[in-house]
């Protein structure tokens, strides 16, 4: 119970001693929710976009175009195979003049398209596979792609597979970024813990010679890096839902623009637990490497 | 209680502060370590109170021999002890009362037993009238009070003061010294370092003059 009531008190006066410097601790905050926020934020918008991407690159889509010459009997025989394929689910036709008309009603085209004298667009099926399996969509391109008349079989999702792929490099260069700007808050913190154990010393030394353990030295100076940290925290994640939210109002205007709906989710409850459990072991971390090479320092030899 | 035998303590560079000192002190006696400055009192008293390691030979403390106790132990044997510093080593930004609250806030005591107990320390010293002051604002007599205020609110069962009366004028000492023969009385083992050797005569307490870092027969 006083060995709570012990840690309550010296949790009390960290934040006290916190509230004392205005200025230092608001840098200090200031320092952790920049360096927090970015490879958060990083973390968020690729999620999302990849989440977005992922989502296209299942749909099964295969399109099919077969060559301007092609005739009637021909496209039908391909279409009949491909009804009978085993990979594929659904086939839809699309023969070159409502392919022509779609496309002059949809990209506002009509003027270009009306000058030319022949339709350049080729017949078309749109098939859709049986599974959104990777390998199942590149077998059946290559299958069909060998057929006669074929001209061009195309994934409509290989873009979106492409985008994943770099998503998955971004990923992992904001691990990175985020390893090392977590070592640069340990530093901080080394540095911040460093000079409040100066003006701290006598107490330091008298409270040693008057049988003070290292843990009992080292407490104020953990919580007052946990605290600090935890600070830097909570303002990373307040950054983070300002920056989401401005991003998001930018990105809707896009999204109107292409017809579908893309945002940014801001972190989840567990994303931003974990982001203040990170902040606040940062701050413990520096706080302790640097109490203890202090303790290390004054250890009579 | 204290048995210190053969010590040697080497400074680097050299300078050798004791040379083969043996001394006894049996539990509840009253001790004092005379010389002149640079005798090598004051290295005795840290050697004792583990602040510095001996070169060679062995400390024993409530039969605890100090050379086999690890880093861990060392806060807890410094417990047993009351210390009382040449420099006072007070916490200047810290109230009296928070001054004595430390060894207590140190050993884990909780908040009303150290209000009780400080009152009690501060009041055997007489300043209990002062609890809200700033050592800053004592006088020198009254700062050495707080010192002792602070080696005793623990109940040690070692008191070792280092030139306790240093600067002060004789009534004062005469007063400071009163003040550890009256723990002595009640059982405290207490362990004197001075040179004025002024204040012995009339206590009968034993003595022991180091001269040179070495015992001197006498």
């Amino acid at each position: 119970m006083n060995w709570l009531l012990a840690h309550f008190d010296t949790l009390r006066e960290s934040v006290a001693r916190l509230v004392s410097q205005p200025l230092a601790t608001l840098l200090n905050v200031a320092v952790f929710a920049i360096a927090l926020s970015l490879p958060a934020g990083l973390y968020v918008g690729l999620d999302s976009l990849s989440r977005f991407s992922r989502q296209i690159s299942s749909e099964p889509q295969v399109s099919v175009f077969m060559a301007l010459g092609a005739g009637q009997d021909e496209v039908a025989a391909v279409g009949q195979r491909l009804r009978h394929h085993p990979d594929v689910g659904r086939v839809e036709f699309v023969p070159r003049q409502q392919a022509l008309e779609r496309l002059k009603r949809s990209a506002g085209l009509s003027d270009v398209l009306a000058e030319l004298k022949d339709n350049p667009l080729p017949d078309a099926f749109v098939v859709t596979a049986q599974e959104p399996r990777a390998e199942v969509l590149e077998r059946l391109r290559a299958d069909v792609a060998g057929w006669p008349k074929v001209e061009h079989v195309q994934l409509d999702s290989d873009w979106a597979r492409k985008l994943d792929a770099v998503l998955r490099v971004g990923e992992l260069a904001v691990g990175v970024l985020g390893i090392l700007l977590g070592v640069a808050l340990v530093a901080v913190t080394f540095n911040t813990i460093r000079l409040q154990i100066l003006t701290r010393r006598d107490e330091i030394e008298v409270s040693k010679l008057i049988g003070a353990t290292n843990p009992f030295i080292r407490r104020p100076f953990l919580y007052h890096g946990m605290m600090q940290g935890l600070a830097g925290g909570l303002a990373a994640w307040l950054l983070l839902l300002i920056g989401v939210a401005v991003v998001n109002t930018g990105l809707a205007d896009l999204a109107t623009l292409y017809g579908t709906s893309l945002r940014i989710d801001g972190l989840s409850i567990r994303d931003g637990g974990l982001l203040l459990l990170l902040s606040a072991g940062l701050g413990w971390l520096g706080a302790w490497l640097s109490v203890s090479r202090h303790l290390w320092q004054i250890e009579p030899r | 209680m204290i048995s210190i035998s053969h010590v040697c303590k080497r400074y680097l560079g050299g300078y050798e502060a004791l040379h083969d000192v043996s001394l006894q002190v049996e539990p509840g006696e009253m001790v004092f370590v005379t010389g002149h400055s640079g005798a090598g009192k004051s290295t005795l008293l840290k050697l004792v109170a583990a602040i510095e390691r001996p070169t060679s030979g062995s400390i024993v403390i409530n039969g605890q021999n100090l050379a086999a106790l690890g880093a861990g132990a060392i806060p807890y044997l410094r417990r047993n002890f009351g210390l009382i510093f040449q420099d006072h080593k007070l916490l200047f930004d810290r109230s009296v009362f928070e001054n004595v609250a430390l060894p207590l806030e140190i050993g884990g005591f909780a908040r009303r037993e150290i209000r009780r107990r400080v009152r009690a320390a501060l009041d055997k010293v007489g300043l209990l009238g002062r609890e809200k002051a700033l050592p800053i604002t004592l006088s020198g007599g009254e700062q050495q009070r707080l010192c002792i205020a602070r080696a005793i609110v623990n109940r040690p069962a070692i008191l070792l003061a280092d030139e306790p009366t240093g600067n002060l004028d004789a009534a004062y000492a005469e007063e400071i010294v009163g003040m550890f023969k009256a723990f002595n009385q009640v059982g405290v083992t207490v362990v004197i370092a001075t040179h004025d050797v002024s204040l012995i005569g009339r206590l009968g307490a034993r003595s022991v003059h180091l001269d040179h870092g070495r015992i001197a027969v006498r």
